[in-house]
């Protein structure tokens, strides 16, 4: 009976800190602009934006076994699309939006032709990885190319490897003339939509879809056996990941109004898996804030030159990939966990089958 | 005379793309099909070759000795990586791929920073020819026949030496091959030295014809993946047919359209080839297994 209490009590301190530990991040994510000032709070939007792609590849990677190296190809790719679409049709708080929209229906259909060319031919395990990265490549080979005058659509010059600027941002109708959505109140406005998504995200993957998912991650065969249609649902995850990776594009245009086919490139492409594999890829709180800082501490670095942040961030993916093959964020927590635990000598030792279950790496 | 230097003009570009994606791709090709593993440093070690060709020539050794020294040293480089890291995620392939591609982050990154942005080449041996209006680069006219001879070689190796017949039973059946007494993971490591051998041979063998830069690497790899991906894990009987149609596709997209066309043309070709063959051209020449 005491044991009873025990159990419950430990259970309820232990909803209590995971509850804290949920809003914890937000809280100091709403609270930034108010002690630095708006410049830094536009290069926390920046940081943020690259968080949507980690959220994508981490709903692949770690829910569908599906490791995609092409969140790139869809981020230029939105992006572009923003651009060339928002250029085109003026800066009406309308279009702006109208443009943001057209921009992810771009990254949807693509998405659903390439997997549907990779589920639907079979291709499994390591190959969706050349796949999408030779598509990636060749897409930035192709922008690359697309120098000179004959390369513009309507208004939007593509100026290849430079790449295309002067894109308008994101205004909201307001009394006494549009308000431009930048520095603090893009901010607040990529922080929502993070929000937005993060909600969607966890309610579609702890629902029967990633349940189903991540059956057919540790054993297609099975999941085939009873009943799953594993290309379908193979499709539809890739589609939804590869779209956030669109939406990391949209926003990137927006923030810097301007867009680089080296954002496609081998380098750039390595990134979102770093970050991802890096903050765990079995967890999308994690992957925010992991990318979050990744982008934070590489942007800090790189004023001593772009090279010393990559190698870090390499040697930081070398280091997780042998040591902590689950990711370092998820590796720091168990061990710290362990250390908090081992004192209390009647402690109820806990099953840890969340962080234990499925090492589903296989292919 | 002018139609036949057309003609030849064809043919050279033809050979040249061929030469092109296959000396790319082998390397990636037989660490991806005798191992499984996607090696995504593998414009690093044809880096890695092309800079020790180039700076042992200009040290004054024979150019096909420092070309033999520069697939030696991608070799040895290979050698290093697969005991160190490659080694211990044989069994977990998506890090294996992903720690490649730490590797090759790392190693460009540094090459910038101590190397410099580009070396200072070394000409084109053996000059020109020229033929009617054209005039050809004689080396790259015989580098698809360096090519093809590779690919004999490599043809030799896997079907005629005791290494392959034991390296093509490690793939079939590594528990097997193990059980019978063959050291699998001493053939793991030959294979990837042999894979990185190869690429670093690649970047030797172009290292006089192109500016040698750390990020010389990223040139080779999109076609490398192209070939490997048309030709699927068979490395012979899939590299060379997907060498060739991709080469046909390319050279003639090329000489109508221009270059542009020529990429946009592999990439279809891609799509189209995973849809309907997911497998791979060289499944086409194999047995199923």
């Amino acid at each position: 009976m005491k044991q009873l209490e025990l159990v419950s009590r430990g259970a309820r301190r232990k909803r209590a800190t995971s509850l804290s530990l949920k809003f914890l991040p937000w809280l100091v994510a709403l609270g930034l602009p108010l002690i630095v000032d708006s410049n830094a709070s536009g290069n926390f939007a920046y940081c943020l934006v690259w968080a949507f792609g980690a959220i994508g590849l981490a709903a692949m990677w770690g829910y569908g076994g599906i490791l995609s190296f092409g969140q790139t190809a869809f981020f230029g790719l939105s992006g572009y699309a923003y651009g060339i679409i928002a250029l085109n049709f003026g800066d009406s708080w309308i279009t702006s939006w109208g443009s943001l929209l057209a921009a992810l229906v771009v990254s949807v259909a693509a998405a659903t032709l390439i997997g549907y060319m990779i589920f639907y031919g079979r291709i499994k395990g390591v190959f969706i990885g050349i796949v999408t990265l030779s598509i990636t490549l060749v897409l930035e080979t192709f922008m690359s190319q697309t120098a000179g005058p004959q390369w513009a659509i309507g208004a939007a010059k593509l100026n290849g490897y430079n790449g295309m600027g002067g894109m308008p941002q994101l205004t909201i109708p307001w009394h006494g003339g549009p308000l431009t959505l930048e520095n603090t109140s893009f901010y607040y406005f990529v922080l929502a939509l993070l929000a937005l998504i993060y909600r969607v995200t966890r309610k579609l993957l702890d629902g029967p879809f990633g349940l189903t998912l991540i059956a057919i991650r540790e054993n297609p065969q099975r999941a085939e056996m009873l009943g799953v249609d594993i290309r379908r649902h193979q499709l539809l995850i890739f589609v939804f990941g590869s779209t956030l990776g669109g939406l990391s594009g949209v926003l990137y245009t927006i923030w810097g109004s301007y867009i680089t086919p080296s954002t496609m490139g081998l380098t750039s492409a390595a990134l979102p898996v770093i970050w991802v594999a890096t903050a765990g890829r079995k967890s999308i709180g994690g992957a925010i804030i992991g990318t979050a800082l990744l982008v934070w501490l590489s942007q800090n670095l790189a004023v001593y030159g772009s090279q010393y942040a990559l190698i870090l961030l390499g040697s930081i993916l070398l280091i997780v990939v042998l040591l902590a093959p689950e990711g370092l964020l998820p590796y720091v927590i168990t061990h710290l966990r362990r250390l908090a635990t081992r004192p209390q000598s009647n402690a109820v030792p806990e099953p840890q089958t969340a962080l234990k279950a499925g090492r589903g790496s296989k292919s | 005379m002018t139609a036949l230097s057309l003609l030849y003009s064809l043919v050279y570009q033809f050979g040249d793309n061929f030469a092109y994606l296959v000396l790319a791709a082998l390397g990636l090709a037989v660490i991806f099909g005798m191992m499984g593993v996607i090696n995504l440093a593998h414009g690093e070690f044809i880096m890695c070759g092309a800079y020790v060709t180039i700076i042992s020539a200009r040290h004054g050794l024979p150019l096909p000795l420092a070309m033999l020294l520069g697939a030696l040293a991608a070799a040895i480089a290979g050698i290093i990586i697969e005991r160190l890291v490659i080694r211990h995620l044989y069994d977990r392939l998506f890090d294996s791929v992903v720690a490649t591609w730490a590797i090759s982050l790392i190693v460009q990154q540094t090459m910038l920073l101590v190397a410099g942005p580009s070396l200072e080449g070394i000409g084109t041996p053996f000059g020109s020819f020229s033929l009617g209006d054209y005039s050809f680069s004689t080396y790259r006219a015989v580098l698809p026949a360096i090519a093809l001879g590779i690919l004999l070689a490599l043809y030799w190796l896997f079907f005629r030496t005791n290494y392959g017949v034991c390296a093509r039973a490690t793939i079939q059946n590594a528990r097997m091959a193990q059980c019978l007494g063959l050291r699998t993971d001493r053939l793991y490591t030959l294979t990837f030295a042999l894979g990185a051998g190869l690429a670093g041979l690649t970047g030797a063998l172009y290292a006089p014809t192109m500016t040698v830069v750390p990020t010389m690497g990223s040139n080779f790899i999109v076609q490398a993946f192209v070939a490997v991906v048309v030709g699927g894990a068979n490395v012979i009987a899939g590299t060379t047919p997907a060498a060739g149609i991709l080469a046909i596709i390319q050279t003639g997209l090329t000489a109508s359209y221009g270059q542009l066309f020529g990429q946009i043309g592999l990439l279809v070709t891609v799509i189209i080839v995973i849809r309907l063959m997911p497998q791979g051209l060289g499944n086409l020449f194999s047995r199923s297994r």
